[in-house]
């Protein structure tokens, strides 16, 4: 089986770009990629799309073939669709059609238009990433979602919002010199505590913003790679997917995310790492509880440990294991579809050492991506790994 | 026990009956009653429809039981940004209840939208009522006083 690398990644900026179509978008950020690898647009011979919600932001479905066009591909096309995780899975598939042999060059990553729509239109459209008929119709919101977990987390294993505010406070911090990040700005532990509510337990601060952006990434095989001269130097090593129950309330436990445990299970196994043999991680932070229940699920804290792990300075820049360095999808934005091609992007950049934040993680040699849709009822873990 | 084939048939109307969520309306509408109730396999595992499967099992032994009187609040939020459908139910209490062998999700009503006002474990009975903000039904929970229950 060959192995698949990581060629060239391409991001847009993450933030408001309310006339900018969501074909410019993509077309941004995979010509970058496409720079960044040096590799020919004519070698690329499958196109994997992550996107969520453009039936409703732009009134456009069957966007791939679409995205192909924008950025001068020639080749199948498909779009990838599981919530927030819409990238992960297209990145995944990647690298499993890569392994195969099936193809040497897959361009894969994703992108969302979100701020050309009102708060609440958007609110609405998250939403349908929950269960129709038993949650949206009942009152649940995608915040409102996860403030359910929080509140069953804080009732399981204690914590307190100062926890939480910890964790935006962080990442709100590590986005400083990210120049693809929406919030370049500070924002302390108090501001983070008196914030308005959106959902109680959960303020301002502890939501990611709504973001346009696109991400995209050249994943070619080890034999292309070295053939062409390609500097391919970080391989995905490992990928894992797990699925839950749809609904919150059909879950075993509504205060950890055991689709994450699989899908993290699953990956290590496949790179034939630990958790204890990761240096970095970006994780699916779209609230800061979800930070707790990935650095859970991931299997750096045993459940109702990794709440204190911000505060404690354990995933923080200068901490044991950092966290986020991008910013996290909390301070660098959530492009809903485009997310978790970005995770990987920053991390190939955090292990290449062309990061802002790359001197954090100055030896790190494996790194981890989570990536998850809905409230978890999908997710998607990759293992990068610095191959040479 | 449902068939679990039931509704495939090829319909001799064309279909001309008003849209729908079979299963669901017809579970919402028993809820009103009062005779609400969660599907059961023959291993105990609870299930809301519509459903041809136990999705924790497999089986398509699926029977209707009865929900208890009374549930048990096991997670809530009180939601201040809501989606367009509730813009004026908010605030409101979006709460998680387990009766028997199923969890409901719902709207917590008779209570101050204040996490202090509430608690996990608050004794709760679950009805169907209207939105605020457009009528359309609702799966309402409403505190019961434990010495009462």
């Amino acid at each position: 089986m060959t192995e698949a690398r990581v060629a060239g990644v391409g991001l847009t900026h993450f933030g408001r770009h309310p006339n900018r179509t969501g074909r410019d978008l993509f077309a941004t950020a995979a010509l970058r990629a496409l720079d960044d690898a040096g590799v020919p647009r004519g070698d690329v011979e499958e196109l994997n799309y992550g996107n969520f919600m453009g039936a409703l932001a732009e009134h456009q479905g069957h966007q791939a073939p679409l995205m192909a066009e924008a950025a001068g591909l020639d080749c199948p096309a498909t779009r990838y669709e599981e919530a927030c995780a819409s990238a992960g899975v297209a990145v995944r598939e990647a690298v499993r059609t890569v392994r195969a042999g099936d193809a040497d060059v897959v361009l894969a990553g994703g992108m969302e238009r979100m701020t050309n729509l009102p708060t609440d239109e958007v609110t609405e459209a998250l939403a349908i990433a929950a269960d129709d008929l038993f949650e949206v119709r009942a009152g649940v919101t995608f915040p409102g979602a996860y403030a359910l977990m929080t509140t069953a987390y804080f009732d399981a294993y204690g914590g307190s919002r100062g926890d939480l505010a910890h964790i935006a406070s962080k990442n709100h911090e590590n986005a400083l010199p990210n120049e693809y990040a929406q919030f370049r700005r500070e924002v302390s532990v108090e501001d983070a505590l008196s914030a308005p509510p959106v959902a109680e337990p959960l303020h301002l601060y502890d939501a990611c913003p709504i973001t346009d952006g696109a991400s995209a990434l050249v994943i070619v095989s080890e034999e292309y790679a070295e053939a062409r001269d390609v500097d391919a130097r970080v391989a995905i090593t490992g990928t894992g997917q797990g699925t839950d129950r749809m609904a919150l309330a059909d879950r075993d436990h509504l205060a950890r995310t055991p689709a994450a445990d699989d899908a993290a299970a699953a990956a290590y196994a496949d790179a034939g790492v630990e958790a204890t043999d990761i240096d970095v991680a970006e994780v699916h932070d779209c609230f800061t509880i979800a930070e707790v229940f990935a650095v859970e699920s991931l299997g750096f804290f045993a459940p109702g440990e990794g709440i204190r792990a911000a505060r404690d300075g354990v995933t923080t820049a200068d901490g044991d294991l950092p966290v986020n360095l991008s910013g996290g999808l909390k301070a660098k934005g959530h492009p809903v579809g485009a997310t978790g091609g970005s995770q990987i992007a920053e991390l190939t950049r955090l292990l290449r050492g062309d990061h802002p934040n790359s001197e954090h993680v100055a030896d790190a040699e494996v790194g981890v991506a989570h990536n998850a849709g809905g409230t978890v009822a999908s997710a998607v873990v990759h293992v990068l790994e610095v191959a040479e | 026990m449902t068939d679990q084939f039931a509704g495939d048939e090829v319909r001799a109307d064309g279909g001309e009956s008003p849209p729908g969520n079979a299963g669901h309306d017809e579970w919402l509408d028993a809820l009103a009653d009062g005779d609400g109730y969660a599907l059961v396999c023959p291993d105990g595992h609870g299930s809301l429809p519509p459903r041809r499967v136990c999705p924790d099992c497999g089986s398509t032994a699926l029977s209707r039981e009865p929900l208890p009187e009374t549930g048990t609040v096991e997670t809530f939020s009180v939601v201040h940004v809501p989606s367009p459908e509730f813009a004026d139910d908010a605030p409101y209490v979006s709460a998680i209840a387990e009766f028997g062998p199923v969890r409901l999700t719902g709207v917590l009503r008779g209570v101050e939208p204040d996490p202090d006002a509430i608690s996990v474990g608050r004794s709760v009975n679950v009805g169907v009522e209207e939105r605020v903000t457009d009528k359309a039904p609702l799966v309402a929970f409403r505190p019961v006083d434990a010495a009462d229950a």
